[in-house]
């Protein structure tokens, strides 16, 4: 079986048809006349509908708390708790996310039996378990608030709309552990920035109990980042090194 | 040509069927597989999609055919199943655009050129440098949108170049309806010709309704409406251009030849074998459907066959580039337009047209935004080393 780094019939580009793409340019007059300039650029129709944009939603009241008064849960989580619960909402459906293209890539990886890089099961296994418990460590720190963790807040979306290519890439049968882990690098790069952010807004409401739990959360992504990124490097170069 | 349609009795209904693993099988790749496979694919998913909405529609109208039409239209909808899965996901949904409007411009320029009622080939002139405009109105998107070239698609096989301005494409829908062919003396193949681009262009029309609200680009959002318009359009002129004194068991006679018609085709020139034995496999399952369709319109109608289909097949509908036609016609006919069931010169324009045209694009027009000073290149616009 082919594998994607070999040689093979790939009929994109102006060089696989060279007859063909020659025709194809020589259009020039057949262009010229027909082009035409719109009375609104693209640019000047988008910047106009930003303007007019509603927002992709709203940060939800954290229920519990009805009736109690706001401030309350400003001294827990800092001046506006509604970006604190943002991000909260954001991290917990990343790493909710995270533990199921951890699951997808060790169901690759248990077919595909990769034997470089230094990469193996009890290490992609022991990822995804820390994924999970930092998905109980932001479920639980926003219920310390009184926020609802089953809620989808806007950055949670948000966060949810740019990993869609990554939930494609990993589940997708054709695709290798290899390309999987590129995607994956992806991830744990946002990953660590978004608990290093989670961090400062800890410190920020001087909050002991979620600082301690974020900066652990931090390391272990920290190692996360480096895991992947080695395994990435290696495997890639290995193979650039193997005789067709 | 080989296949009889009158004798030829294909795979018996109850030995058609599937299981789910069988209906979804492996895709084709997007940068490997030639851009025809994936042509035929879309153009025979629009095929099948045809079948299923009329088939619904005639048992809703006969109570007598709703048994054997259901039965035939679980196969039907299973084999658009099989076909439409064959695209794969890394597809994007504009890549899959730029290869339905492909499918619009290389299948509508094959027919126009051997369409024998010369009426019916300036009709598919007509609709051809529409959807031509429309490839390079969602290149131009492909472009500046994903930073992508449509003619990783395309393989250089079409043209990528502005044809009748999709902001003149809009008329009032008195201008949309077209002559009949009539069904006592038609060529078969007009018969054929009209089915399946109705087919594609309502696929088409469904497909742009779907994915338009996918996209969070706004002018995306505002070109996809604008484009499903002229989809609809193309769907009244084109299924208008079908005669409508056909039973509605004439027409489904004729859908089932035209199906035969389409895979035959389709066997004859696929380039990847195991795609080929799934075109092979739906013929004899047409074949099968056709002959249940004939049973049963000698039974209800008590009339030959031999009355509306021919013995043989025509010839099918080549799968290649049509560039120079393409070209000849864009040279010479995009500035007509349509009046009544009529397409005339620029100065006879309808004003209905006129009047509908300038209300819709009062607040501007997404098709011309979105392609503003747009010029295809290798590799996209940002690749400015490259001569074009």
């Amino acid at each position: 079986m082919k594998k994607p780094v070999d040689i093979g019939m790939n009929r994109t580009g102006i060089d696989s048809s060279p007859l063909l793409s020659r025709e194809m340019l020589s259009k020039a007059n057949l262009l010229l006349s027909r082009q035409t300039e719109a009375e609104m650029s693209d640019s000047d129709l988008r910047k106009e509908c930003i303007r007019e944009a509603d927002p992709i939603g709203t940060v939800p009241f954290p229920g519990t708390l009805k009736g109690v008064a706001k401030t309350s849960l400003q001294k827990l989580s800092g001046k506006k708790p509604e970006v604190f619960i943002d991000k909260l909402g954001e991290r917990l459906a990343f790493e909710r996310s995270g533990v199921r293209l951890y699951e997808a890539l060790i169901r690759k990886y248990e077919v595909q039996k990769l034997g470089i890089g230094g990469i193996s099961l009890e290490a992609l296994q022991k990822i995804k378990d820390e994924e999970l418990r930092h998905f109980e460590i932001v479920r639980d720190a926003m219920k310390s608030l009184g926020a609802d963790p089953t809620a989808m807040t806007p950055c949670a979306d948000v966060t949810a709309v740019s990993s869609m290519g990554l939930v494609q890439v990993l589940n997708d049968p054709r695709t290798t552990v290899e390309q999987c882990l590129q995607a994956i690098l992806t991830a744990e790069l946002v990953d660590n920035d978004g608990w290093d952010l989670l961090v400062k807004l800890a410190r920020e409401a001087g909050n002991a109990e979620m600082i301690q739990n974020f900066e652990r959360a931090l390391r272990e992504e920290a190692g996360h980042l480096e895991q992947v990124r080695s395994w990435v490097n290696d495997i890639t170069l290995v193979e650039a090194e193997r005789a067709a | 040509m080989a296949l009889n349609l009158l004798k030829e009795k294909g795979c018996a209904l109850d030995k058609q069927g599937f299981t789910w693993r069988e209906l979804v099988q492996q895709p084709i790749s997007k940068l490997n597989d030639d851009a025809f496979t994936r042509v035929r694919i879309i153009l025979l998913n629009g095929i099948e999609n045809e079948a299923l909405r009329f088939s619904h529609a005639c048992a809703r109208m006969n109570k007598e055919l709703q048994l054997p039409l259901a039965k035939l239209r679980r196969i039907e909808h299973h084999q658009a199943t099989m076909i439409n899965w064959l695209l794969s996901s890394d597809h994007s949904p504009i890549e899959t655009t730029i290869g339905y409007e492909q499918v619009a411009i290389e299948v509508t320029a094959a027919v126009a050129q051997t369409e024998p009622d010369p009426y019916l080939a300036q009709v598919y002139r007509f609709g051809l440098l529409e959807d031509f405009d429309h490839m390079y109105r969602y290149s131009a998107l492909l472009d500046r949108l994903e930073g992508k070239d449509s003619n990783n698609i395309l393989q250089s096989y079409t043209d990528v170049l502005p044809g009748r301005p999709t902001s003149v494409e809009h008329r009032a829908p008195e201008d949309d309806l077209r002559e009949h062919y009539d069904r006592t003396k038609a060529h078969p193949l007009s018969k054929m010709h009209a089915l399946t681009i109705m087919s594609g262009e309502q696929q088409t029309h469904n497909y742009y309704l779907n994915i338009g609200p996918q996209f969070s680009d706004p002018l995306a959002r505002q070109l996809y409406a604008e484009i499903a318009s002229i989809e609809e359009q193309h769907v009244t002129q084109y299924e208008s251009i079908i005669d409508p004194h056909e039973s509605w068991l004439e027409k489904w006679v004729l859908h089932e030849a035209n199906e035969v018609y389409n895979y035959y085709g389709c066997v004859q020139q696929e380039s990847n074998a195991r795609i080929k034995a799934i075109w092979e496999r739906f013929l004899d399952y047409e074949l099968g459907h056709l002959n249940l369709a004939l049973d049963l319109f000698k039974r209800f109608e008590k009339r030959d066959p031999a009355e509306i289909l021919p013995e043989s097949l025509p010839e099918p509908i080549v799968f290649k580039s049509q560039r120079e036609f393409v070209r000849k016609v864009l040279s010479q006919e995009a500035d007509l337009r349509a009046n009544g069931t009529r397409i005339v010169a620029l100065e006879e324009d309808s004003e209905a047209s006129k009047l509908y045209r300038n209300h819709m694009n009062s607040e501007g027009s997404p098709s011309e935004s979105v392609a503003t000073q747009y010029e295809w290149k290798p590799g996209t616009e940002l690749n400015k080393g490259v001569a074009a």
